[in-house]
């Protein structure tokens, strides 16, 4: 869901680009309210992982592909703030080093892969474990859930930026966008679940975001 | 299995990112696909890149002329590019701080 040079309008990504960057400063003070420095090796090997499970694309439909995102795992494994920095550092190394998402669009891409999916994830999570029962199944069902959630409403997000820039209108690009989302949704509810599961099951004291976790 | 479960973690990426990467569907991504089927992809191919300078563009390491050496290349590298840099940022934000009591 990298947005290239050319789709999105100047004045909308100066806008996305401002609400990122201070979203990106914002974290950065509250991350320490969040995780002490006992979650250091987990934030390199979560960005690690985000980053090679997103050059993984898997087929879906006919023709296209999908590929993980990540914010919602980086949301169950490091809390909302980490998750906004591991996401930015991806993007932004993913857009300098490999020429993946546009410069000019950055701030656009960080606001919807980043913001939006980490922080759909975050609410939905929440939501929804006031809603299922409390046990580790209902646990994992929402981190499924969030995490579909998040890929489709990234992709909503983008739809969005794309109409207001004049690139489509919205009730072409909205369901398109959507429809192919909730199909790629899918996979990124099995990655993150399984990727959570092997955490939780194995090295439970890692996830130490405990406002997301509290029994 | 306490120390050595990041490690896993980590290898296990350095593997997708270096050996599974090859092989990875080449078809166009949902906003890609979205982009030919509702004709404005053109937008993006007349544009030219506001940064040129990628080492490694569309995951394949230039210096390499075989692409799955190339990707693989790419994919270990931003493996760990990001883990170090990761740490990096994590070790900053989040060292604690002496307090004088």
């Amino acid at each position: 869901m990298h947005i290239p040079d050319g789709f999105i309008s100047p004045a909308i990504n100066a806008t996305t680009a401002a609400i990122s960057l201070s979203g990106i400063v914002l974290a950065s003070y509250h991350v320490r309210k969040e995780l002490d420095e006992r979650a250091v090796p987990l934030i390199g090997v979560t960005a690690a992982f985000i980053f090679a499970a997103q050059m993984l694309n898997f087929p879906v439909l006919a023709g296209t592909s999908g590929h993980f995102l990540g914010a919602a795992l980086a949301v169950f494994l490091l809390g909302p703030s980490a998750s906004i920095l591991v996401m930015s550092l991806v993007l932004l190394i993913q857009c300098l080093g490999f020429a993946d998402g546009g410069l000019t669009a950055l701030g656009t891409n960080v606001f919807n892969m980043g913001l939006i999916a980490g922080l759909s994830a975050y609410g939905i999570f929440h939501a929804l474990k006031r809603l299922l029962p409390q046990s580790r199944l209902g646990e994992v069902a929402s981190v499924g859930f969030a995490a579909w959630f998040s890929v489709v409403f990234a992709s909503a997000a983008a739809s969005l930026e794309l109409a207001l820039s004049g690139t489509s209108t919205l009730s072409i690009v909205l369901p398109a966008m959507v429809g192919v989302h909730a199909v790629i949704g899918v996979g990124e509810a099995m990655i993150t679940v399984a990727a959570y599961s092997m955490v939780r099951n194995v090295r439970p004291d890692l996830i130490q975001s405990h406002a997301l976790h509290q029994e | 299995m306490k120390r050595s479960f990041l490690l896993a973690g980590f290898v296990l990426s350095l593997l997708m990112g270096a050996l599974v990467s090859p092989f990875a569907s080449s078809h166009p991504d949902g906003l890609e696909k979205v982009a030919e089927d509702k004709e404005f992809i053109q937008l993006a191919e007349e544009t030219p890149a506001a940064w040129s300078n990628s080492p490694a563009p569309d995951y394949q390491v230039t210096l390499f002329r075989n692409d799955s050496l190339a990707t693989s290349f790419a994919g270990l590298l931003g493996t760990i590019l990001v883990c170090v840099i990761g740490v990096a940022l994590g070790k900053i934000l989040l060292q604690r701080r002496e307090f004088k009591q």
